[in-house]
């Protein structure tokens, strides 16, 4: 994990204080609420309709046990004693009160955490895989990547009023886990052609909101020594040309898309001869320094198999299950990655009580090496759990209600806040998704149906990421009720693609049905079972959902 | 007095717009700046004053358009229309570190106390603070931060390649 210079935390406390004096001139009357937004937006804290809402980064989804106890007392001290993980690897709390933000930024420098750059229309907090290191399907870390565009970006002088909001994603791995076609810039870790030079992919455009697009390539291969030039001149051009007329058409997927994607690389290439030679090109030097800290921890050599988690295995079936939906193979022999999934019936999706925080951090320390990661499906996972230790972990998990076998299943459901706090919002979407997993709640349902995804969002702004799931909910309000659209065919991963609204929408208490259609004409139509969802759509196409959702 | 900082310091400001070339009224003496279009259209006439003289840019100008004049010019004035746009910090960075501008590089506009910082690493030295800021308590803003990551003008390296 990346360890804080003796700069990093002076940055850290100089902002802190910063921050401190802008809510004092702000109480005080100095700043109008308009130019303090664009402070405190800057600073990750939103005015939402109960209260404010705090935004804290965890960088490319690491956490440390020592963080997760700081986000539990935060939580406890600060808060209601929750936080809600959100699909960007960062954590929200509900209910800060402004003035006690400045303590808030305080604690969280303690532990090198904070709220930098995790709102307005700045480059947001850098995201990535949350199997990075660990990942079997890996080609390189991207984590020592996402670390120096986390330096590069981090109160970049030119770059902080941008037209618009600013998201970048990095891969480092086959399967994409990090949804890099659905951000501002996606860079996807590739090797060369001879194969002896790892670069980017660069996808450019990406973005979600009232017009999803996905990233265009932009750049088949960067070397990754210009990473950062590169990432220099493709922001300078969206801050001179970027649109600013329209809050609606500013995002650089417009620019993209108005410009044309010849034009707009011609544009970058042009801006990027000129400064690739400067300081930000990366040399060995460079990447030695940073990756030292994301060097492997001591894997203990181990076999792959362990006989108690096996006579587990064979004489558990709840066991058995779980092992089957949430855990996932390690690159060294005898360690598992284990996801906690945090979408139960009780709880909305992604949110964690201190108690369950400060339980996990133990976990980590206990099992897993002392970290935890977060992931873009609004679950977190433990990375390093030795085989042995599995059936433990799992006991424990089972008691904090952290152990539901449906990772990446149907009840694995990512949704925004919705109307229950979020002020632009037209419709409820909690209570949806909670409802949906009520009622397909079934190991053997949710088994028998396999890889699905659900998303839900409260309005169009898409932070539920409806757009790109297979089965995507969105909430909208006509004529003073709120109704349901639903879209079909999504993916976040790295078949990218935008789904396509279906028709009419329902009325809240016709969406579960409607799900339910739409999974029995899958289950009906399939061809084997190892036909997924999507795979069975992009197969049929709308025709047969159609025709059992309005024939 | 003005509202004005140059060089980290609250100063007065003895510069003054002309815009009136067209209706062809003489030139005035002094420290004059003009908007683009205007020193594009009369360069010559311009340069025969004594005195100093500026050009303006709209921040939806490439600054590359002056480059070549820039040795004869002492001011270039930027504007920031609203806090939210910020156009402007890049026009700065390219006349100081691409066009090697040495002359003042000046922020007019929504000129407000939180941002003096980030202009100034862009290469802004010289300060039209909007009426209601307080221009001898705006010099605070300048060090509310010490620590850079990335190269601007003030810096040419990032902090990874500065420490060693
Ligand atoms: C409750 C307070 C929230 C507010 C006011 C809010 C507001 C917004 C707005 C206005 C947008 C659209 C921006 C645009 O398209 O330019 C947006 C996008 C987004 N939000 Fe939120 N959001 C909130 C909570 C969340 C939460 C809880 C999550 C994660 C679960 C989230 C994740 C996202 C993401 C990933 C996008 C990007 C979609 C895209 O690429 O356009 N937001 N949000
Ligand atoms: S999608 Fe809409 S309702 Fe949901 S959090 Fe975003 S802005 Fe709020």
């Amino acid at each position: 994990m990346y360890q804080y210079s003796e700069q990093d935390h002076q940055l850290l406390l100089e902002r802190v204080s910063q921050f401190r004096g802008q809510v004092d001139r702000r109480l005080k009357g100095e700043l109008s609420e308009e130019e303090f937004k664009h402070q405190r937006l800057r600073n990750g804290l939103y005015l939402q309709l109960h209260a404010y809402m705090l935004r804290v980064a965890i960088p490319y989804g690491l956490l440390s046990s020592e963080q997760m106890r700081t986000l539990a007392h935060i939580a406890r001290k600060y808060d209601k004693g929750y936080g809600h993980f959100s699909t960007r690897q960062n954590i929200q709390y509900n209910w800060p009160k402004l003035e006690d933000v400045p303590d808030i930024l305080d604690d969280l420098a303690k532990v090198e955490m904070h709220a930098i750059q995790t709102s307005g229309n700045c480059i947001r907090n850098t995201t990535s895989d949350p199997l990075a290191g660990v990942a079997r399907d890996e080609i390189e870390d991207p984590r020592p990547y996402c670390e120096l565009i986390r330096q590069w970006s981090t109160f970049h002088p030119e770059f902080n009023f941008l037209p618009r909001k600013f998201k970048i994603a990095v891969s480092g791995a086959t399967h994409d886990r990090a949804a890099v076609a659905v951000h501002d810039i996606g860079l996807r870790l590739v090797k060369s052609d001879s194969s002896e030079e790892t670069g980017f992919e660069v996808y450019v455009g990406g973005g979600l909101g009232r017009t999803p697009m996905l990233g265009k390539v932009i750049r088949a291969f960067l070397p990754k020594q210009d990473m950062l030039t590169y990432l220099e001149a493709i922001l300078r051009v969206y801050n001179m040309l970027g649109r600013r007329d329209n809050i609606y058409k500013a995002r650089i997927k417009i620019l993209v898309h108005e410009t044309g994607e010849e034009k707009f690389r011609e544009l970058v290439e042009a801006e990027w001869e000129k400064i690739k030679a400067g300081g930000l090109f990366l040399r060995d030097e460079d990447f030695n320094w940073v990756k030292g800290f994301f060097n492997d921890p001591a894997y203990e050599a181990i076999p792959d198999n362990d006989v108690d988690f096996e006579n587990l295995m064979l004489n558990n079936a709840e066991f058995a299950r779980w092992v089957d939906k949430n855990i996932e193979l390690h690159k060294q022999s005898g360690y598992r990655i284990v996801y906690l999934s945090l979408k139960t019936a009780h709880q909305p999706p992604g949110d964690v009580t201190a108690d369950q925080m400060d339980a996990i951090a133990d976990l980590a320390d206990k099992y897993s090496l002392g970290h935890i990661r977060t992931t873009h499906r609004q679950n977190l996972v433990l990375s390093d759990v030795q085989l042995k230790d599995l059936p433990a972990l799992w006991e424990e998990l089972k008691a904090l209600d952290l152990a539901t076998p449906n990772y990446n299943h149907v009840t694995d459901i990512i949704s925004c806040p919705g109307l229950d706090y979020c002020a632009l919002a037209t419709a409820r979407s909690i209570p949806i998704s909670q409802a949906i997993t009520a009622r397909f709640d079934d190991y053997d349902f949710i088994n028998d149906l396999g890889d699905v995804s659900i998303n839900i969002s409260g309005c169009i702004n898409a932070c539920g990421h409806h757009h790109v799931a297979n089965i995507g909910i969105l909430g909208v309000n006509k004529k003073g009720t709120e109704v349901y659209q639903l879209t079909l065919g999504g993916s976040a991963r790295e078949d990218a693609a935008i789904g396509k609204i279906i028709g009419p929408a329902f009325e809240a208490d016709e969406i579960v049905d409607a799900v339910g259609k739409v999974l029995a004409v899958y289950l009906e139509s399939r061809e084997e079972p190892e036909e997924t969802f999507l795979m069975t759509y992009r197969r049929l196409g709308q025709a047969p959902f159609k025709e059992r959702l309005y024939g | 007095m003005d509202n004005y900082i140059k060089d980290r310091k609250v100063d007065s400001d003895g510069w003054m717009p002309f815009t009136g070339l067209e209706d062809g009224s003489s030139l005035p003496t002094g420290d004059i700046y003009v908007p683009v279009e205007e020193w594009l259209n009369a360069r010559e006439a311009l340069l025969t004053r004594n005195g100093r003289l500026g050009v303006a840019l709209r921040n939806t100008d490439d600054p590359a358009i002056i480059k070549d004049d820039l040795d004869r010019l002492d001011l270039v004035v930027l504007e920031f229309p609203k806090m939210a746009d910020g156009r402007a910090f890049t026009q700065a960075r390219l006349l100081r570190e691409r066009y090697g501008f040495k002359g003042e590089i000046r922020a007019t506009g929504d000129v407000l106390y939180d941002q003096l910082f980030y202009m100034q690493r862009c290469g802004v030295n010289g300060f039209e603070l909007r009426d209601d800021q307080n221009a001898s308590h705006s010099l605070k803003a300048f060090d509310e931060m010490t620590v850079t990551y990335q190269p601007a003008s003030d810096e040419e390296l990032p902090l990874w390649r500065r420490q060693k």
